[in-house]
C-alpha cells in the first residue's frame, strides 16, 4: 500500500528524512525512534502534506492526489481543533473536508464516535473535553472515512493507561483491513499492538521487522526493562551504560 | 389447579425483575412452576419480537442524534471555522474608523481609507494561516485543500469586508473607487506572497509594509498618501493581476504545508 524508495525530505533547511526505503502493507506498523529522528516528517510525507526533496513515494498505487487523500486518515502530532464545535460537528466537518458524500456523513460520524467511545459526549463542545477525550476525537476524525491508509502521529499522547489498552485493541481492529502507521516513542505500545516495527534514527531506517525480531536483537547487555526495550537499545546502538542519555 | 392466576401487571414486573415484595415474588414463582398457560403469558410477545427484529438493524444504522444543523455546515463550507471572531473584529474596526472619521479626528485624512487595504489581510490570515487556524495541518491533508477551498474562504472574507467598507464609504462620503482596488490587491497579494513564504508571514510583512510606507507618513504629514490617490489605480490593478498570476503558478503550495507557514 505504501512504497518509498530513497526518500529524502526536508524539514525547514534540515534534511529530516535521509534516504528511507520501505514497503508497508496491511497491518499495524509502529514507527519508533527518539525525538528528532524524522518520524513526524516521514508521516507528513506519507500524508502528502510535505513533498519529498528526492526519491520516490507511491501511496495506494499512486493515483491522482485528490482521489488518494479521500482514502487516507491522518492525525497530526499537534491535533488542532475548533473549541466551539461539538464532537459531532467537528468530525462531520472533517468528513466534509474529505469529500465524503453528504448522505453517508451522519452515520459515518456516529460510527467513528462510537468506535472511540465518545458516543455519550457526541454533542458536547470540544472545549469541555479532557485531553484524552480530545485525542480520541482526533482518532475519530482520522477514521471517519474508513481510510485504507491511516497515519497516526503520537496518538497515545494524553491517553491514560486504560484508554491506551483500549486504543491498542482498536489499532489491531483497524489493522485487519487497512495499512496503519503509528508513530510513538513508547516501546510498549509497539510490542502490544504492532505487526511490524520500523525504527528511525537521525532520518535513516535502522530496523524493520516484527516486534519479536526486535526483541531478539537485544541482549542483557543492553539498557531496558523488557526484551523489546533492550532490542530497541540494541538497534539504536544506544550507549549501554546506565545513566547516559 | 391454582385458580388464582397472577395479574398481567404482576407478571410484567416479575419478567422485568422489578422490586417485588418477597411473598408476592414467591407466590408468582410457585404459581408459574405449576401453571403452563401463565408460563406462556410470560414468554415474549411474538409480534413485539418480530417488530423489534425489524427495527434493530435500522436503529443500528441510524444516528441517534439529530444531524448537525444544515445551515452551519453550509456556512463552514465557505467561512473557515477559525475566521468567525476575526470577521466580527473586522466589522468593529470598520465601525470604529467611521466613528473617528465622523468626529473629524483624522485632520483631513480618512481613517476608513487607511484601514481598507489591511482589513482583509487579517481575515485571510485567519482562514489559512498556521498562527490563527488551529486545524491547518488537518485541513492541508484533505482532498478539499487547494485553490477551490482557498477561494471559498477568501470570498467569505471579502463578503464581510467589502459590504462593511461600502457602508463606511457611504457614511463618510468616500468613493468606492478609492479603496476597492487597494483592498482587493492586498487580499490577492497576501495569498500570492503566502504561496511563496506562507500566509502568516505574508500577512505580517504586508501589514508592516503598509504601516511603515503609508500609515506612518500619512499621519506624520496629515495628508493622504499618493498611493491612495485615484492616480495610483493602474498600479493597484497591476499588483492585483501580478498576484493572481503568482497564485495560479504556485497553486500547488496550497495543497500542502508550505502555504501555512
Amino acid at each position: 500500500m505504501i512504497e518509498a524508495r530513497d526518500l529524502r525530505v526536508k524539514a525547514g533547511r534540515r534534511m529530516a528524512v535521509e534516504g528511507v526505503t520501505l514497503t508497508l502493507g496491511r497491518g499495524v506498523h509502529g514507527l519508533l525512534g527518539p525525538n528528532g529522528a524524522g518520524k513526524t516528517t516521514l508521516i507528513r510525507t506519507l500524508a502528502t502534506v510535505l513533498r519529498p526533496a528526492e526519491g520516490k513515494l507511491v501511496v495506494l498505487g499512486g493515483t491522482d492526489p485528490r482521489q488518494l487523500r479521500r482514502r487516507i486518515g491522518y492525525l497530526p502530532q499537534e491535533f488542532g481543533h475548533y473549541r466551539r464545535f461539538t464532537v459531532r460537528e467537528f468530525v462531520a466537518y472533517v468528513a466534509w473536508l474529505k469529500e465524503m458524500p453528504d448522505r453517508d456523513v451522519p452515520a459515518a460520524v456516529q460510527r467513528a464516535i462510537e468506535r472511540v467511545g465518545l458516543a455519550d459526549r457526541a454533542d458536547d463542545k470540544l472545549r469541555t473535553l479532557s485531553g484524552g477525550m480530545i485525542q480520541r476525537v482526533g482518532i475519530a476524525q482520522a477514521i471517519v472515512n474508513d481510510p485504507e491508509v491511516l497515519l497516526l502521529d503520537e496518538p497515545t499522547a494524553g491517553l491514560d493507561p486504560a484508554q491506551r489498552l483500549r486504543f491498542r485493541e482498536l489499532l489491531v481492529e483497524l489493522g485487519a483491513d487497512a495499512c496503519v502507521v503509528v508513530s510513538t516513542h513508547l516501546v510498549e505500545d509497539v510490542a502490544a499492538a504492532c505487526t511490524d516495527v520500523v525504527l528511525l534514527r537521525e532520518g535513516k531506517l535502522v530496523f524493520q521487522g516484527t516486534p519479536a525480531q526486535l526483541a531478539a536483537a537485544g541482549t542483557t547487555e543492553h539498557v531496558g526493562d523488557t526484551p523489546i526495550e533492550r532490542g530497541y537499545s540494541a538497534a539504536m546502538g544506544a550507549p549501554n551504560r546506565i545513566g547516559s542519555w | 389447579m391454582n385458580a388464582h392466576h397472577p395479574s398481567e401487571e404482576m407478571l410484567r414486573r416479575y419478567a422485568r425483575g422489578d422490586d417485588m415484595a418477597a411473598d408476592q415474588l414467591w407466590a408468582v414463582e410457585s404459581h408459574l412452576e405449576t401453571c403452563a398457560p401463565c408460563r406462556g403469558r410470560l414468554a415474549p410477545e411474538p409480534i413485539a419480537t418480530a417488530v423489534w427484529a425489524e427495527l434493530a438493524p435500522l436503529i443500528e444504522r441510524m444516528p441517534q442524534m439529530p444531524r448537525t444543523h444544515a445551515w452551519r455546515r453550509r456556512v463552514h463550507g465557505w467561512v473557515s471555522p477559525a475566521a468567525g471572531p476575526w470577521l466580527v473584529m473586522i466589522l468593529l474596526v470598520t465601525a470604529a474608523a467611521v466613528a473617528l472619521d465622523q468626529l473629524g479626528s483624522g485632520a483631513g485624512v480618512s481613517l476608513v481609507l487607511l484601514i481598507a487595504p489591511v482589513l482583509p489581510v487579517l481575515g485571510v490570515a485567519a482562514s489559512w494561516g498556521r498562527a490563527l487556524d488551529p486545524a491547518y495541518e488537518l485541513t492541508a491533508a484533505t482532498p478539499r485543500a487547494g485553490l477551490p477551498l482557498l477561494f471559498r474562504r477568501t470570498t467569505s472574507v471579502l463578503a464581510v469586508v467589502v459590504p462593511g467598507l461600502t457602508a463606511a464609504s457611504l457614511l463618510t462620503g468616500l468613493g468606492p473607487s478609492r479603496w476597492l482596488l487597494p483592498c482587493l490587491a492586498f487580499t490577492v497579494g497576501t495569498l500570492a506572497l503566502g504561496a511563496l513564504v506562507g500566509i502568516t508571514r505574508a500577512a505580517i510583512v504586508l501589514i508592516a509594509a503598509w504601516v511603515l510606507a503609508i500609515v506612518a507618513p500619512t499621519i506624520a504629514f496629515s495628508r493622504t498618501s499618493v498611493a491612495l490617490d485615484l492616480a495610483a489605480t493602474p498600479v493597484w490593478a497591476g499588483v492585483l493581476l501580478l498576484g493572481l498570476a503568482v497564485i495560479a503558478v504556485r497553486r500547488m503550495a496550497f495543497t500542502g504545508l508550505e502555504a501555512n507557514r
